[in-house]
C-alpha cells in the first residue's frame, strides 16, 4: 500500500519520495482532496476560534446543533473577567428552519438572549448550511443592533467557503467592525495592542506582566482575555505586536491601514524569540528607561532559562522531535525551541503554512527533515517511522496516533496543559517534553 | 458560565444553550467503526468530519479515523457527487479499507445529494463495498445517527437466507467498548452464539502494539452483517436507539426482535439474562446467580448511604434510563431526569420508571439542555450528578460532585474500558456513586464527626 496519493505528493517534501525534490515550493494553501484523512478544520472553526477568546460576547451559532456542540469550551483561553463565552448558543436549527428558512429563529434568539441577561456585544455565526438556505444574518444582526442598542455582528463563515485561514480573516473583519467607529485620528497615541495570544493557560497574562515590569503599557489584547470594554480602545495605541500572524497579521494590516498603527511580529516561544520581542518592542515604544530596564530583565531572564536548560539538556540531546501544529510561524518557533533543548527536528507539518513559512522552515531544518502541509495520518505514521521521531508535538487528533506508535506527544494547541509562552513556558514545554519522552511507561511497550 | 446562568427561568423557544447532544454524523461514525475493515466517510465540508473525529478521539482517546468528501463553494452549487465518486477511489485507493459507511451532513442534506444514486453509478473495486446513511442533524442528534447508520448497514448486508443461521443477534445500542464486552460476556455464558452489531470492542479499546493499526482486529465482519438477515432473533439493548434498525431487518429479512433496556441495574439485567434464558432454553449459570447475589449484597451494605439521596441525571436517552433505573433501586431519588435528544418516548418512559417507584416530586424532559438543567438545579438543588463532563460546570458552580457516566467523557480516562451494564456494571457504579458521596461526607464532616468506619 502506498501511502502518499499521487496529488499529495506535491504538498510534501522529502527527499527519497521526489516529491517536490526539484527543489520547487510545497503545494499549499488549497483545501484538502476529497477522500483524505484530513486533519483541517473549517472555516466556522477558523472564524470561532480567535473570537471565543471575548469574554463578554456572546457567540452564537446559528446553524444545527453539531457545530455548536464541537465548538462549546473547546479553547483552553482563560478569563480574568467574564466566564460568559464558555457557553454554548446556538440556534439548533431542525428541519423546518431549513427548510422555511432561520431568520425568524434568529432574531427570536437574540431577543431571548437580550431579555434574559445584559449584552453588549453578540457574534453570529452562519455556518454551512445557512450559507446555503442563504438566511439574511446582516439583516438580522443589524435591525437587532438598532433596536437593542447594542453590537451584533455576523460572522459569515459557512465551512465549505474555504480553509480555516479564511475564517481567520473573517474573524480579523468582524473584531475591525466592532472597533472602528471607536477610531478617532486626533486621539494621541500611546501603548501596544498584543495580537495573536489567546492567553491559553494564561500566557498572554505571562506577556502582559513583562511589560508591566518594563514599563510599557498594554491597551488591549487580541483576543486572549478581551472584552468589549478593553476591545474598543485598541485604535488608540501606538504599534500592534503580532504573536500568531497566521490569524492575526491580517487584522494588523487592517489597523495599519485604517488607524494607522504600525504593526510587528513577535513571538513568544523560546528563549531566542521571548528575549528578542521583548528588546525590539521596547526599542519600538519604550523611553530610554524602559530600553535599559528591558535589556536587564532579559539578561536576567535569558541567564535563569540558560541555567535551567543546562539541568535538562543531558536528558534531552539527540532526541528527534516531529512537529505537527495549525500554522507556520509556530512550527518555525518549536524548531528553534528544540534546537535550544538540543533535540533535532525530523518531520514538520502544518495545517495551513504559507509559502513564506515553509521557506523559512527550509532554511532551519536539515536536509534530511520531512515537510509537509495538510498531512493525514497515514503520511505522519510513515515519516515517523522513517525519521524515528521519539516525540511528536501536535493537538487533539494527533495523540491518540503518537502513542498507539509509541511516541511520546506534548499538545501544543488548545489543550496545552501549561503556559507554553515566554521563559515561564520554556520550563513549562521543557519539563513537558522531559516528561513525556522520560516517562516509564515506555519501558512496558517495548518489552512487549 | 457559573454566574451567567441565572435563577430565574424564563421561556426559551429559539436559543439551545449548553447543549446536551451532539449531532447524527458522530453517531454514524462511532457505528460505522463498530465494523471491521471499515472506513467512515462524512459527505460534506471538511470541518464537520474534522470535528466528529475529535470528538471522538476526546471520549475515546483512540485515533478515530474517518474521510471527507471536502466541499468547496463548487459542491454546493453543482451537488456532491463527483467529490464523492473521487473520494471513495481515492479511499479504497490509499486506505484499502473492505468497506466505506457514507454519512451525510446537513450541508450534503440541504443541497439534496442522493447518496444511494451516486452509490449505483460509481466503480467500486472487485469484493470491496460502500453503503450510506442519510445522517442530518436538523433531524435528530448522534443518537439518531447511530442508529441510522446501523439502518443503512442492514439495508445495504442484511440478507435473508432460506435456513437460518441458528444465532442470536445483538444490538448494544449508543454505549462504550467496555459494555459491548460485558454483554458478550453475559451472552457467551447464557451459551448464546451470538453476532453483535456494531462491535467497537478491539477497535476503540484496542491494545498498544506499538505500531499503528488503522483497523484493528475489532469490529462486526461484513460475513456477520449479512448473517443478521438469518439469525433467529435480535435483541435490541438500549431499544430507543435500536429499536429503529430492529424494525428495519424486520421488514427487510422478517427477523423477530425484543425491544429491551439497556441491562443496566438489576431489574434490566434480569431481563437480558431472562430474555436470552428463555429464548436459548438454557439455564442461568452459577456465576451470574453468583454476581448477581454479589450485586444484591453491596446494595444491602451500602443502602443507608444512598437512602434519599437526591440526583440529576443526563446524557443519552438509554443510559439516561438505565443510570435512573439503577438510581431508583438504591432508594435514591432522581429529582431531574433529562436528555437533550428530542424523544417523546424517553419522557414516557422515564416517568413510568418514576412511578413505579414512587418517586414524586421529580422531572423528566427530552430535548433539554444543560442550562435548562442548571437552572433547576439552582432553584432546588441535588446531591449528586450523574451524567457527562459537560455537567462539570454545574458541579463547578453548585459544589455538587459529579459522577461521570455515559458519552461523552472528555476529561477523564478508564471509562470507555469498564461496563456499566450487567451486574458488575452496577457494581462499578454504585462504587463510582457511593465514593462520590461519602468522599464529599467525608470532605464536609467537622473534625470530630469525621469516621473511620462507615
Ligand atoms: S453541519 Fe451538521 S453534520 Fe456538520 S457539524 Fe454541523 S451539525 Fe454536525
Ligand atoms: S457544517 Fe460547515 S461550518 Fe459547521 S462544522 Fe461543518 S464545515 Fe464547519
Amino acid at each position: 500500500m502506498d501511502t502518499v496519493l499521487e496529488e499529495r505528493k506535491a504538498s510534501i517534501f522529502a527527499q527519497e519520495l521526489g516529491c517536490g525534490g526539484d527543489g520547487s515550493s510545497i503545494g499549499c494553501e488549497r483545501a484538502s482532496v476529497s477522500g483524505a484523512v484530513s486533519q483541517r478544520a473549517c472555516v466556522y472553526c477558523g472564524a470561532r476560534v480567535v473570537l471565543n477568546p471575548i469574554t463578554d460576547a456572546f457567540h452564537i451559532v446559528h446553524g444545527p446543533i453539531g457545530c455548536a456542540s464541537y465548538t462549546w469550551d473547546i479553547r483552553g483561553s482563560l478569563s480574568s473577567g467574564s466566564d460568559l463565552y464558555r457557553n454554548s448558543f446556538s440556534t439548533d436549527l431542525r428541519e423546518k428552519d431549513v427548510i422555511f428558512g432561520g431568520a425568524e429563529k434568529l432574531q427570536r434568539a437574540i431577543e431571548e438572549i437580550v431579555q434574559e441577561k445584559k449584552a453588549k456585544l453578540i457574534f453570529v455565526y452562519a455556518t454551512c448550511i445557512v450559507g446555503v438556505i442563504g438566511d439574511d444574518i446582516e439583516a438580522v444582526c443589524r435591525q437587532a443592533e438598532e433596536k437593542f442598542g447594542i453590537r451584533v455582528i455576523p460572522v459569515k463563515a459557512p465551512g465549505f467557503s474555504g480553509t480555516k485561514s479564511q475564517g481567520y480573516k473573517l474573524a480579523c473583519d468582524a473584531m475591525m467592525r466592532l472597533i472602528r467607529p471607536h477610531y478617532d485620528e486626533k486621539l494621541k497615541k500611546c501603548g501596544v495592542n498584543i495580537l495573536g495570544d489567546f492567553n491559553l493557560a494564561g500566557e498572554m497574562w505571562i506577556i502582559k506582566n513583562y511589560f508591566h515590569r518594563i514599563g510599557i503599557p498594554i491597551v488591549s489584547t487580541f483576543t486572549g482575555d478581551a472584552s468589549y470594554e478593553t476591545l474598543i480602545k485598541a485604535p488608540r495605541a501606538a504599534i500592534n505586536i503580532v504573536q500568531c500572524a497566521g490569524s492575526s497579521a491580517y487584522l494588523a494590516k487592517r489597523m495599519e491601514e485604517e488607524f494607522n498603527i504600525p504593526f510587528f511580529k513577535v513571538s513568544f516561544f523560546g528563549v531566542e524569540d521571548t528575549t528578542n520581542s521583548i528588546l525590539r518592542v521596547a526599542d519600538a515604544v519604550g523611553d530610554a528607561a524602559a530600553v535599559k530596564k528591558a535589556a536587564c530583565f532579559t539578561t536576567e531572564e535569558r541567564r535563569k532559562a540558560e541555567s535551567f536548560l543546562e539541568i535538562y539538556r543531558p536528558h534531552l540531546t539527540g532526541r528527534r522531535a516531529a512537529i505537527y501544529v495549525g500554522g507556520g510561524f509556530k512550527a518555525i518557533s518549536l524548531i528553534r525551541q528544540f534546537a535550544e533543548m538540543g533535540i533535532k527536528t525530523v518531520v514538520v507539518g502544518t495545517q495551513t503554512g504559507k509559502q513564506e513559512d515553509y521557506t523559512v522552515i527550509r532554511s532551519l531544518v536539515d536536509a534530511d527533515t520531512v515537510i509537509l502541509d495538510d498531512a493525514n495520518p497515514a503520511e505522519l505514521e510513515r515519516f515517523m517511522r522513517e525519521t524515528k521521531a521519539d516525540i511528536l508535538v501536535g493537538g487533539v487528533k494527533e495523540r491518540p496516533l503518537a502513542y498507539k506508535l509509541g511516541i511520546a506527544f506534548c499538545d501544543h494547541n488548545h489543550e496545552r496543559k501549561h503556559a507554553l509562552g515566554g521563559y515561564e513556558g520554556v520550563v513549562n514545554f521543557t519539563r513537558e517534553i522531559n516528561l513525556s519522552i522520560n516517562s516509564p511507561v515506555w519501558k512496558y511497550l517495548k518489552e512487549a | 458560565m457559573l454566574d451567567a446562568t441565572p435563577k430565574k427561568i424564563t421561556e426559551r423557544r429559539a436559543l439551545r444553550v449548553n447543549p446536551c447532544k451532539t449531532c447524527e454524523p458522530v453517531g454514524a461514525m462511532y457505528a460505522a467503526l463498530g465494523v471491521h475493515r471499515c472506513m467512515p466517510h462524512s459527505h460534506g465540508s471538511q470541518g464537520c468530519c474534522s470535528y466528529h473525529r475529535t470528538f471522538l478521539a476526546r471520549h475515546f482517546k483512540e485515533p478515530a479515523i474517518a474521510t471527507t468528501s471536502s466541499f468547496t463553494e463548487g459542491a454546493c452549487v453543482f451537488g456532491g457527487g463527483s467529490n464523492l465518486k473521487k473520494a471513495v477511489k481515492n479511499v479504497f485507493d490509499i486506505y484499502d479499507p473492505d468497506v466505506i459507511a457514507v454519512h451525510t451532513t446537513c450541508l450534503s442534506e440541504t443541497i439534496g445529494d442522493d447518496i444511494n444514486t451516486y452509490i449505483q453509478q460509481m466503480e467500486i473495486p472487485e469484493g470491496k463495498i460502500v453503503v450510506h446513511a442519510n445522517t442530518p442533524s436538523y433531524a435528530g442528534s448522534h443518537i439518531v445517527g447511530f442508529g441510522n447508520m446501523m439502518s443503512g448497514f442492514i439495508q445495504y448486508l442484511a440478507e435473508k437466507k432460506a435456513v437460518s443461521n441458528g444465532k442470536i443477534g445483538i444490538f448494544p445500542g449508543f454505549v462504550n467498548p467496555g459494555d459491548m464486552r460485558e454483554m458478550k460476556r453475559l451472552a457467551g455464558l447464557m451459551h448464546g452464539d451470538y453476532i453483535m452489531f456494531p462491535d467497537t470492542s478491539g477497535v476503540m479499546d484496542a491494545p498498544n502494539k506499538g505500531h499503528y493499526e488503522m483497523y484493528p482486529k475489532g469490529g462486526t465482519t461484513i460475513e456477520e452483517i449479512r448473517a443478521l438477515g438469518s439469525v433467529e432473533k435480535i435483541f435490541a439493548l438500549g431499544e430507543l436507539t435500536t429499536k429503529a434498525p430492529a424494525i428495519k431487518l424486520k421488514e427487510k429479512c422478517d427477523v423477530d426482535f425484543a425491544a429491551l433496556p439497556l441491562p443496566m441495574g438489576v431489574e434490566a439485567t434480569d431481563q437480558y439474562i431472562m430474555e436470552l434464558s428463555h429464548f436459548l432454553h438454557t439455564e442461568v449459570p452459577e456465576s451470574i446467580e453468583e454476581e448477581r447475589g454479589q450485586l444484591v449484597d453491596i446494595m444491602l451494605d451500602a443502602h443507608a448511604n444512598f437512602y434519599q439521596k437526591t440526583a440529576a441525571i443526563y446524557g443519552d436517552p438509554d443510559t439516561v434510563l438505565g443510570l435512573t433505573a439503577f438510581a431508583l433501586e438504591l432508594g435514591m431519588v432522581p429529582k431531574y431526569v433529562l436528555t437533550g435528544t428530542k424523544n417523546r418516548e424517553f419522557t414516557k418512559k422515564a416517568e413510568a420508571l418514576l412511578a413505579k417507584f414512587g418517586a414524586n416530586d421529580c422531572k423528566a424532559v427530552d430535548n433539554g439542555d444543560l442550562f435548562e438543567l442548571h437552572q433547576w438545579i439552582k432553584n432546588d438543588p441535588v446531591d449528586i450528578l450523574v451524567g457527562t463532563t459537560h455537567g462539570k460546570y454545574i458541579a463547578k458552580a453548585e459544589d455538587i460532585p459529579l459522577v461521570r457516566a455515559g458519552f461523552p467523557i472528555l476529561d477523564r480516562y478508564v471509562h470507555s474500558y469498564m461496563p456499566i451494564v450487567g451486574y458488575r456494571g452496577a457494581m462499578r457504579l454504585l462504587e463510582l456513586i457511593g465514593n462520590a458521596l461519602m468522599d464529599r461526607q467525608d470532605r464536609d464532616a467537622a473534625d470530630e464527626d469525621l469516621e473511620l468506619v462507615m
